[in-house]
């Protein structure tokens, strides 16, 4: 197989890759990027950001969404936003800074007849383009905190782990509770979406999290972090803790709840929270190792997410016992 | 089904029908060889893995309905899991029909082989090794499938299972036979499952037998229809190894069979040889819970026929001292903690809690000689076990 070294700028998406039936060898088959390398898109996909967003080993990550001609988006209330058949979104991986910045991989969901595709691409050395690795990869780098790390990028299957809901594969971030308000409304005034969905916008801007309530702060990591397989339907639906923000029970919450099958990764503790006790709890105990078996999340994690242990202990230890 | 062209011609093709058999051998790859052949094939297809010892640094996964991974054999294909780096599991299957035969995965990091929704499943002839024996720090489960329809484990080993060897969770239409668990902290678990039959399996060395358990707040509840019968419960003597923290850690080293929480059980035709706590507990759960589904107490549970031999006589109860004085030494096969119902073969020698109220500790015990009433009438067997479609996959 010979790599084309520098593809000819695309001038519009390629619906084709998108909605074939075949999966696509190559990023620039999809044509999302006018130059890939610097990440920047094509008419017609349009960039975003979540407030919360999901950590992955520090990775900056790029988001992108492409909307068909003729579709639009629709506003289904705080929740994801349906996106149509033909859509694509696209989320690049990078490590370092600036001229050092460095991209990793490249995930793709596309909307086809059949339902969502998740396919992951990896990038050259170049900086040129990115392949498809149905089988994903390890790789060294250098994580933001300094941390020297064999960097996973998730298999085909995998994708579903996170994006599996009810035996179908769906977006999990454009949820309009995580969108700002400004983008949304953009969306809306420029006709890609049908209107301003209801609630957009609650979960806090991680930035910022020092200013908005400790429990917002704490639930929308939870939330964009762990309930996409901690809720009834999705993968660790068996352990019966669900972590989405609409989640009032305590108890499917995991305040006093004991694990199902924890394993070793209970840690010796008892129960999932317990208010005021940080170290007491299998949440943070999950959160706090790297290491196989134990950890939370399973997949893309080979780095602790430090600021977001903190605050979802700051949480735990406030809760009134 | 979308079928990349490339990755297709590395495939081996034996069938030019519609199965296609995919050859993969170990050696440099074969992490990615293997998980490719699982990613690409197709419904029906078969992976075969030659014989040899495949180094494995990641968890892999199946999500192809009625593929059928097939190696040389539970020790002549071992999938080592030693040098994993991550995932949850060995092997992850999330789809329906799969047939997981004839191979080994050692030292996986978390679960060894998890298949969660994935209805009509058989496992055969898998084997799933810690090697360093008994360890706190070993994976969880061996075998471990959850939230399924229709399940078949047959003449499978695990060895060394920090929580249960072979454990069917949240499922329905249950077959675990022919199989051995062994210096597990649970050796067979059958947990918030209904219409399971657990026959003719080796249970041995692990903290307790056999585990039929219901438990609070999960999505599937409501355990029972259950046969245990013609197990060999030999011996079941190893200091529980379990992490703090699990619901299996409260188990008593040396308990045999054990019924927690469960609705129509029967065991009978078992051997239950040298386990020195209690050949056979029928207990209630003891923790507090608020689910309004969950019922905490044993119902209808039968002891049947079994063959008893040396039993209770090193409890891991409190007052073991005063309990083995007052019966001699040694403690009848069968304890009841009084809640639930239970009912006996004439001549069942057992004894009695005589607890009055779920969750109130043994503080309030009266132990006493069990007296129950013999079983009424034949214990309805329909439809308890795996469907007989799956028999059909064990064949070549």
């Amino acid at each position: 197989m010979i790599a084309r070294a520098t593809p000819p700028p695309p001038e519009y998406v390629n619906d084709a890759a998108i909605m074939g039936d075949g999966m696509p060898r190559l990023l620039s088959d999809y044509g999302f990027f006018d130059d890939p390398g610097a990440q920047v898109p094509v008419p017609h996909v349009y960039p975003y950001r979540l407030n919360t967003p999901l950590y992955s080993d520090g990775a900056e990550k790029l988001r992108f969404v492409y909307r068909a001609a003729g579709t639009q988006f629709t506003a289904q209330g705080e929740g994801l936003l349906d996106l149509p058949v033909g859509t694509a979104l696209i989320k690049t991986f990078a490590f370092g800074e600036g001229s050092e910045r460095r991209l990793i991989e490249t995930r793709v969901l596309l909307h086809r007849a059949e339902g969502w595709l998740a396919l992951p691409y990896l990038w050259n050395d170049e900086q040129t383009d990115a392949r498809l690795a149905v089988v994903g990869a390890r790789i060294d780098l250098t994580t933001p905190a300094g941390q020297a790390i064999s960097y996973r990028v998730p298999n085909k299957n995998q994708c579903k782990e996170c994006h599996g809901l009810s035996g179908e594969v769906v977006p999990i971030g454009p949820k309009a509770r995580n969108l700002s308000h400004a983008w949304l409304s953009r969306m809306v005034a420029d006709g890609h979406l049908d209107t301003m969905p209801q609630d957009a916008d609650q979960l806090p801007l991680w930035e910022e999290r020092e200013n908005a309530p400790l429990t917002s702060a704490a639930r929308a990591y939870l939330d964009v972090n762990c309930a996409h397989c901690h809720q009834p339907g999705a993968t660790a639906s068996n352990s019966g803790l669900d972590l989405r923000w609409e989640q009032q029970s305590p108890d499917a919450l995991g305040i006093g709840k004991r694990p199902v099958a924890a394993g070793r990764g209970a840690g010796g503790h008892l129960f999932d929270i317990v208010p005021g006790s940080p170290d007491a709890s299998i949440l943070i105990y999950r959160m706090a190792s790297p290491e196989p078996g134990v950890a939370m999340p399973e997949l893309g994690k080979a780095t602790v997410d430090e600021e977001g242990l903190t605050i979802v202990r700051r949480w735990i230890e406030e809760m009134a016992p | 089904m979308i079928r990349l062209s490339i990755a297709a011609a590395l495939l081996a093709s034996a069938a030019p029908a519609i199965a296609a058999t995919h050859n993969v051998a170990p050696g440099e790859g074969a992490q990615e060889t293997l998980q490719e052949a699982l990613i690409l094939a197709e419904p029906g297809d078969e992976i075969v893995l030659a014989a040899g010892r495949y180094t494995l640094t990641d968890g892999l996964s199946l999500d192809v309905d009625g593929v059928t991974v097939r190696g040389a054999g539970m020790d002549g294909t071992v999938l080592d899991f030693t040098t994993q780096q991550g995932a949850g599991e060995g092997l992850l299957v999330t789809s329906h029909g799969v047939t997981l035969r004839d191979f080994a995965l050692e030292n996986p990091k978390g679960d060894g082989v998890k298949s969660k929704g994935a209805d009509d499943i058989v496992y055969y002839r898998i084997r799933v090794t810690w090697t360093r024996g008994p360890h706190a720090e070993n994976g969880a489960y061996g075998v471990y499938p959850v939230e399924s329809d229709g399940v078949l484990v047959d003449g499978v080993k695990v060895t060394g299972a920090s929580d249960a060897g072979i454990y069917v969770g949240q499922s329905h239409n249950i077959t675990v036979r022919n199989s051995i668990a062994e210096a597990n902290v649970a050796g067979i678990e059958i947990e918030n499952s209904r219409n399971a039959l657990v026959e003719h399996n080796v249970a041995t060395r692990n903290t307790g037998g056999i585990l039929v358990f219901d438990l609070p707040n999960l999505p599937v509840m409501g355990g029972g229809n259950v046969i245990v019968a013609n197990n060999l419960v030999v011996a079941n003597d190893t200091p529980n190894f379990a992490p703090p923290g699990n619901i299996v850690a409260g188990v008593r080293r040396g308990t045999g069979i054990m019924v927690m929480a469960n609705d129509k059980v029967l065991i009978e035709d078992n051997i239950l040889s040298r386990n020195p706590t209690a050949p056979i507990m029928v207990i209630a759960y003891t923790q507090g819970f608020e689910d309004e589904r969950y019922n905490p107490l044993p119902r209808d549970v039968v002891v049947g026929e079994n063959r008893y031999d040396g039993g209770g006589y090193d409890p891991q109860l409190d007052g073991a001292d005063m309990l083995l004085a007052a019966f001699g030494g040694e403690l009848p096969p069968v304890l009841w903690d009084g809640l639930g119902s239970l009912s006996a073969a004439e001549g069942t020698a057992g004894w009695n809690l005589n607890l009055t109220e779920a969750g109130k500790g043994l503080g309030a015990a009266q132990p006493g000689p069990l007296s129950v009433a013999a079983p009424v009438g034949e214990f309805d067997r329909s439809g308890i076990g795996a469907p007989a479609a799956l028999d059909e996959r064990l064949g070549g």
